[in-house]
């Protein structure tokens, strides 16, 4: 690892805590604290001078551990026009991601080994984040037979999170055999919680807005009566399941329930169900067309304190670009899906840090260390949602708490423009990514893999042998 | 008003005005020559992405009588069906310069899209949408209302529809609006310009047809329609359309609304027991088409209470009114109804004093 570039990141609150100095050196976080870093550069200065070394000013700037989402569309194989591995992995670490989950409704489906490592293949190239491919539980997401699930695990892409997002596992006996599947090799079985027989044709929340708008309802109980079948199919089986966005005050009380029960489930919010309402809808935008849709202001209230006390284990962006034609058309035309990655640390900011429901401690919970926990990667050679410490993987974001900036949908690293967020001010700026010690962002600019630099590789984690 | 949406867009003031601009398009449809010449040069653009040749004729016929020239463009199928896109029937529209577009889609709120998108430069005019809005409907049927029953109480018994109705609201009137409210677009579009006009509105239909939020809305909610019409005593009674398709819903089994039609009719079917109920002075209406036999019996569709034709007559003149505010410009605003009605028939008056005299 000699010749990559050392980060002095001075000043800087890792976890909002106090201010202290962090050295990023070899891939890896070599020291905390101001005399730590200054000895630790005279030591180094004996040995090797021909190494770079960057000082950061990192004076009002929060260091998060690198963040980590389970949820993200990067379309390709299949919609490169929306988004592509590169595009999309770019607009990750522009959001201060380290790592991204990449959903499987990909065309060709991600439902075999070839297919989840072409993913992981373009991941690795783009350099950007670690791209770990989500597989299929079932075959085209059909519905009706188990995907290779075995063989996906197997792959070289290491496959531990299976999901039909987009669509539902309905057959309650083919989800009781995911459940029970993934177990062989600790998987497990992401649901897109949509009672489909509740939801034919359902086109936003169902109440007040939907009855005034003419729109077909997407009514609560459909997404709630899936996760109380599966939470009871879970501790049925003894296996591990993770529900995928929820987005009601009931799904909510539902995980709360299921948890002090002990069953081993996990939960997700995505940015967008934390700060938007159905009111939304009223203009016909279809920026504004999610799936699960979006919910009235009490449900914000449920998943925002959900978040809080635990029973929510993170956030995931479920980002979902789409082309433009995809958007830019009459309401039931068009497609469900936003984008998040470049918006979802500033959100969780202004909803759950600035309104004081949570610390910057939590936050790197929920968005870095509970997801790894979750997606199992917080092992193995490119261990991911570690802590700040000494000796870790230097996976760390800056993000500037006070910044403010203007959501400017076009001018985002991601390829597709569709942002419910276009226009708004938001607080918290990401300064600064670096994935195993390479800067993927400096100064709130992506910065491209250069060949030269070999800090993308991978670095075996000290710490991740005690796992 | 640059476009008519939604009757929800309109206050008092100019639903009122809308309804005596249209009283003025009636008395010039008693004439000889029915035809006006306010909207000559004008092009209106009848965009009909689903079918209703009762619309569509009614549209083309009140653009007419104003002169205009109509196209008529049918898109059925159109959009969300692969085919070409509403933003690029709307450009098409817009390149031959249409000043109005009059819609009908079977997606709610693609009116909506029309007029906010910056596709088309005219005035939109909903037709129509999926299950959200139909504001000529509801207007028409306000029209007829305030024609046959706003002026009873004033003048009596007897003199139905003699009185000048002309700036009248709805005020106190009890409405029955009876049926498949959840997918009915009419319903929503006259829950809110009744009650604006300061009508009481009743919705009654099987909890099935009843949306979920309707609590919101400006109505009383009733599954018993005997009770309402021997208790409420309505003035009107509309009789919505049931779609057949909505008594076997999602094709599978358990998606229906109801069980069958014979007990839909006995719960909720207007026959000759239950116009009886009604109070002397009462209407019944229809939006049409009708399902003889379903909603309404042949008993009361034909009944003398009946005005369910001239609902389609009075369409026209509403139509005309709404075509005639959008487009002839309405700057001065109700000022101008000041002029006379009975002026404005003579049969080739020039264009700048004819603005005058119409409105």
């Amino acid at each position: 690892m000699t010749g990559s570039t050392r980060y002095v990141l001075r000043g800087v609150a890792p976890l909002g805590g106090e201010p202290t100095d962090l050295l990023l050196a070899d891939g890896r976080i070599a020291a905390i604290g101001i005399e730590a870093v200054t000895d630790a550069l005279a030591e180094a200065l004996t040995w090797d001078v021909a190494v770079p070394l960057v000082e950061i000013d990192g004076a009002g700037l929060v260091a998060l551990p690198g963040l980590v989402d389970l949820h993200t569309h990067l379309r390709e194989p299949g919609r490169e026009d929306a988004e592509t591995i590169e595009s999309g992995t770019r607009a990750a670490a522009m959001g201060g991601f380290t790592s991204v989950h990449a959903m499987a409704n990909t065309t060709p489906v991600a439902d075999t080994a070839g297919v989840v490592e072409q993913v992981w293949r373009l991941g690795r190239d783009a350099g950007w984040v670690d791209v770990h491919p989500v597989g299929a539980v079932s075959v085209g997401l059909a519905g009706e037979h188990l995907a290779e699930l075995g063989a996906m695990a197997a792959s070289a892409a290491q496959v531990r999170v299976f999901s039909d997002d987009g669509m539902c596992v309905t057959d309650p006996v083919l989800m009781r055999r995911a459940l029970e599947y993934v177990k062989a090799f600790d998987g497990v079985i992401a649901q897109h919680s949509q009672e489909t027989r509740l939801t034919a044709g359902a086109q936003m929340h169902e109440g007040i807005v939907s009855a005034e708008l003419g729109l077909t309802g997407w009514p609560a109980v459909a997404e709630e009566a899936i996760i109380a079948r599966d939470v009871l199919l879970a501790e049925h089986v003894g296996s591990r399941l993770h529900v995928c966005h929820l987005s009601t005050a009931g799904s909510v009380d539902l995980i709360r329930w299921a948890k002090s029960r002990g069953i081993d489930v996990t939960a997700e919010v995505t940015p967008h169900h934390l700060a938007l309402t159905d009111d939304l809808v009223r203009g016909y935008d279809p920026i504004f067309k999610v799936n699960p849709p979006l919910r009235t202001a009490a449900d914000v209230e449920a998943v925002r304190q959900g978040l809080a006390d635990g029973t929510i284990d993170i956030v995931g962006t479920d980002h979902a670009p789409h082309s433009r034609e995809d958007k830019d058309c009459e309401w039931a035309a068009a497609a469900n899906g936003m984008t998040g990655l470049e918006t979802a640390l500033s959100i969780v900011q202004q909803t759950m840090v600035d309104t004081g429901r949570m610390t910057w401690a939590d936050v790197a919970r929920v968005m870095s260390s509970a997801p790894a926990t979750i997606g199992r990667i917080t092992g193995g050679d490119r261990p991911q949602g570690r802590p700040l410490a000494v000796g870790e993987p230097a996976n760390v974001t800056l993000v500037d708490p006070a910044a403010r900036w203007t959501v400017i949908p076009e001018q985002q690293a991601t390829a597709s423009a569709n942002s419910p967020f276009r226009g708004r001010e938001l607080p918290g700026r990401v300064v600064a990514t670096f994935l195993r010690g390479r800067a993927t962002v400096l100064d709130g600019r992506a910065v491209p893999l250069r060949s030269a630099d070999g800090a993308g590789a991978a670095v075996p984690a000290s710490s991740a042998r005690g796992l | 008003m640059r476009h008519l949406l939604s009757t929800a867009d309109l206050d008092s003031a100019a639903a009122v005005h809308i309804l005596d601009t249209a009283a003025q398009m009636a008395a010039t449809q008693s004439r000889e020559i029915k035809k006006l010449p306010t909207l000559r040069g004008r092009t209106v653009v009848n965009l009909f992405f689903e079918d209703s040749t009762r619309t569509r004729i009614s549209f083309e016929t009140a653009a007419k009588r104003l002169s205009a020239d109509v196209i008529n463009f049918s898109a059925k199928g159109s959009s969300v069906s692969k085919g070409e896109s509403l933003k690029d029937t709307a450009l098409t529209l817009q390149a031959m310069g249409a000043d109005a577009v009059v819609v009908r889609h079977q997606s709610s709120g693609a009116p909506h899209t029309l007029a906010h998108s910056g596709w088309v430069d005219g005035a939109v005019i909903n037709a129509g949408d999926g299950t959200h809005q139909h504001p000529t409907q509801a207007l028409l049927d306000a029209f007829t209302i305030r024609r046959h029953v706003a002026m009873a109480g004033a003048a009596g018994a007897g003199a139905i529809g003699q009185l000048d109705p002309t700036g009248r609201d709805l005020a106190g009137l009890k409405i029955a609006i009876v049926g498949d409210v959840l997918h009915s677009r009419v319903a929503r579009s006259n829950v809110l310009l009744l009650r604006t006009l300061g009508a009481d509105v009743t919705l009654v239909a099987p909890p099935t047809l009843v949306p979920v939020g309707v609590e919101a809305w400006p109505c009383r909610v009733s599954y018993h329609l005997d009770e309402v019409l021997r208790d409420q005593q309505p003035d009107a009674i509309m009789m919505l359309r049931v779609q057949r398709e909505r008594m076997s819903a999602g094709g599978a089994g358990g998606g229906a609304f109801f069980p069958n039609p014979l007990e839909y009719t006995r719960g909720f079917g207007l026959d000759a027991r239950r116009l009886a109920l009604l109070p002397e002075h009462a209407i019944v209406m229809h939006p049409g088409p009708m399902n003889r036999g379903l909603e309404i019996s042949a008993d009361a569709a034909d009944s003398p209470r009946a005005v369910i034709v001239e609902q389609v007559a009075n369409g026209v003149a509403v139509r005309m009114a709404v075509l005639y505010l959008l487009l002839a410009g309405d700057s001065a605003g109700s000022a101008s109804t000041a002029g006379s009605a009975s002026t404005a028939g003579s049969a080739g008056p020039r264009t700048a004093d004819e603005r005058t005299a119409i409105a």
